[in-house]
């Protein structure tokens, strides 16, 4: 990673947008209406819908990792997923350097397009069979009409399969994904969404189907690309054992919502939220000495078709008290909190 | 040593369609006490899942299996499938990967579990649908959802189910085949909770078959870590972890975070071999960090380093003190 990446041309200075974080997204809500049953129709039964994303606000600078930690249907991909608008958000903000993307028609959207890009869970699934590597690096470029000649496009594969860390890119760039080890793969499809050389690339679980010896590999590389490249990465994971080493800072959702986020290691070693809390407890450790009473909490997440009112953990929460079927808290710091930075939205917090 | 399950010198070849055989399991040997948890640690095509077909007897027609699976001192690979038959699901079960996602979806979960124990004799009728129903409890599910079909149950209530279906005919051995890898966490902790508690109550022995490290430290109280078809290290959890005597465990080890470590995460560089051709020397060599001259044509035996603590590498035969 020796290699720093040449912003692209045409990009914006970064003077330009002095002031904002490149990314902000505020109140985001993002819900899917479920078909009604013919019946259900005729008995005029009210619409459901899916509160996938329910209230969610962070923001992200250049050159920082957020992970978006949660178990599954917490809304983690979803809010991934609107941020990059592939799905539509139902209300709130998603800014993009100070300006509101949320609105902005497909046609409008295209030239930021290439400035976000998407890194897949599936190496497996990601990357097109029958597609040699340089032509899955190179196909982002065609479709945007960057690097002109065909010369100068081989020259931009080959610097983002370097990037990639797949060096040299000559033994590389002819070789299907079948030749390559999953590894290698996640790489191929790293190299792809860097070959447009993005500023915000979202990372959704990108080494769960990896073998452990090869994820910090990836990781690394990740972590390499916004230090060095001044990227900014949000990584969407359930693995707070990656989180905790990885990203700057962990944000952790429950049903739709962030419900606690801080810097990585506040987080994890001073966590303020009994979800959070419990979370922790139950991720097992290296050490077989270092054997916790995990704190089990009994059933699954709720469907998010019926969030609980009030605090939607309270049904679950082990510290619950009677007002918290009513208040739905807001992410706040602790009242006696030296830093700011570190939020919770939990009333006895 | 005489254990509820010994497993000696097993291997596993398959033939190729194009010809060609692949080593899948190689010289594979531990063995299992009443009631005790034992892990098998390895990553993708180290022969783990492998080795657990093998002592279930159901791996396809293109597999040789060769050793001897002593259980209760009987070998059950001598007499072929009718032999194995007698034991399978009767003493040792297994939970197959992905299994709560492996369920008929068009039957009931009662029935499901009332079948094996129809074919295998164990229980007819009437009493085989209450031991269902005393099964489900058991792993923490109401009796009553005995009639509810699979799509009506969360995938941690699936695989409590499938869990069921596997003790149905009161198994002294159960083999679990990752059975927490496609859960939450917090399921995970729930299901785990459910495995320690079926060998510590029922005296049930557990293989538990994953990639999972920390899964295994929590779990286990001894593993064997596969690599390329071969154990290369098996022993205590905590020797494994804190005095590992081959650099494939130390290095696996240091390639997994921990939640409140503070050391680099390191990635192992390189890829496991092919199976389908001749390995000379050891295995791990182009990936190890401490690989010498011998390691280049000489195959490291796996040799006892401590009391029931053994390692296969030859840098256990350095004396203490020499460089290699």
């Amino acid at each position: 990673m020796s290699e720093v990446a040449a912003r692209p041309q045409g990009a914006p200075e970064t003077g330009a947008s002095a002031g904002h974080p490149l990314l902000a997204v505020r109140n985001l809500v993002t819900r899917y209406p479920i078909r009604r049953g013919f019946t259900a129709t005729l008995a005029r039964r009210p619409r459901q819908a899916v509160h996938a994303v329910d209230g969610v606000s962070f923001s992200l600078d250049r050159g920082e990792m957020l992970a978006l930690v949660g178990e599954s249907g917490c809304g983690k991909t979803t809010t991934a997923q609107t941020v990059l608008r592939l799905v539509d958000a139902t209300s709130g903000a998603i800014a993009f350097e100070g300006r509101d993307i949320s609105a902005l028609s497909h046609r409008e959207l295209r030239p930021l397009r290439r400035r976000m890009q998407l890194i897949y869970q599936d190496p497996y699934e990601s990357l097109d069979p029958r597609f040699r590597v340089r032509q899955t690096v190179e196909e982002p470029l065609l479709i945007h009409g960057v690097g002109g000649s065909r010369e100068k496009r081989r020259q931009l594969v080959r610097d983002a399969l370097g990037r990639a860390e797949l060096t040299p890119p000559e033994l590389y760039e002819n070789r299907y994904p079948h030749e390559l080890s999953g590894g290698q793969r996640q790489r191929v499809a790293i190299a792809a969404s860097l070959a447009l050389q993005p500023e915000l690339l979202v990372a959704d679980e990108p080494v769960s189907m990896l073998d452990v010896s090869v994820r910090a590999g990836i990781l690394s590389l990740l972590d390499g690309l916004r230090r060095d490249g001044g990227m900014a990465v949000l990584m969407i994971t359930h693995d707070l054992s990656t989180a905790a080493h990885f990203a700057d800072r962990i944000a952790v959702m429950y049903l739709g919502r962030i419900v606690e986020e801080g810097a990585a290691r506040d987080v994890v070693r001073n966590p303020l939220h009994p979800y959070t809390k419990a979370l922790l407890s139950v991720v097992p450790k290296r050490d077989p000495r270092d054997r916790t009473t995990p704190q089990i909490l009994q059933g699954e997440t709720p469907n998010p078709t019926k969030i609980p009112r009030g605090c939607r953990f309270h049904p679950r929460c082990p510290v619950a008290e009677d007002r918290c079927r009513d208040i739905d808290p807001e992410l706040h710091p602790p009242a006696d909190a030296r830093n700011a930075d570190h939020q919770a939205a939990c009333i006895l917090v | 040593m005489t254990g509820l399950l010994e497993v000696r010198d097993l291997h596993v070849r398959f033939d190729l369609p194009g010809g060609g055989e692949l080593a899948a399991v190689q010289g594979v040997g531990f063995d299992l006490a009443p009631g005790e948890r034992f892990g098998l640690v390895g990553e993708s095509g180290c022969g783990k899942t492998t080795t657990i077909l093998a002592l279930m007897g159901l791996l396809p027609p293109t597999a040789s299996v060769s050793g001897e699976v002593l259980v209760g001192g009987e070998n059950i690979l001598a007499g072929g499938e009718d032999a194995i038959r007698q034991h399978r699901w009767v003493d040792v079960a297994m939970v197959f990967q992905g299994a709560m996602n492996a369920l008929n979806p068009v039957q009931r979960v009662g029935a499901q579990i009332v079948e094996p124990m129809e074919l295998h004799g164990v229980a007819e009728g009437a009493a085989a649908r209450a031991r269902a129903g005393e099964l489900l409890e058991m792993v923490g599910i109401p009796a009553a959802s005995a009639d509810r079909y699979p799509h009506e149950f969360s995938g941690g209530m699936r695989q409590r189910a499938a869990i069921a279906m596997a003790l149905a005919c009161g198994p002294k051995v159960l083999l679990a085949d990752e059975p927490t890898t496609a859960l939450d966490v917090m399921v995970q902790a729930q299901i785990l909770e459910l495995l320690v508690g079926l060998t510590d109550d029922l005296g049930l022995s557990l293989v538990l078959v994953t990639h999972d490290l920390p899964v295994v430290a929590q779990v286990c109280g001894r593993a064997a870590v596969m690599y390329a078809g071969e154990i290369i290290e098996s022993g205590t959890m905590e020797e494994l972890f804190h005095s590992p005597r081959h650099p494939y465990t130390r290095m696996l080890f240091a390639a997994t975070p921990d939640l409140l470590g503070e050391g680099h995460v390191v990635s192992i560089p390189g890829a496991p071999p092919r199976l389908d051709r001749e390995i000379v020397g050891c295995p791990f060599r182009p990936r190890c960090d401490r690989a010498f001259e011998r390691c280049e044509h000489d195959h490291p035996a796996l040799l006892e380093v401590g009391a029931g603590h053994r390692a296969a590498c030859h840098l256990n035969e350095v004396p203490a003190g020499a460089t290699p």
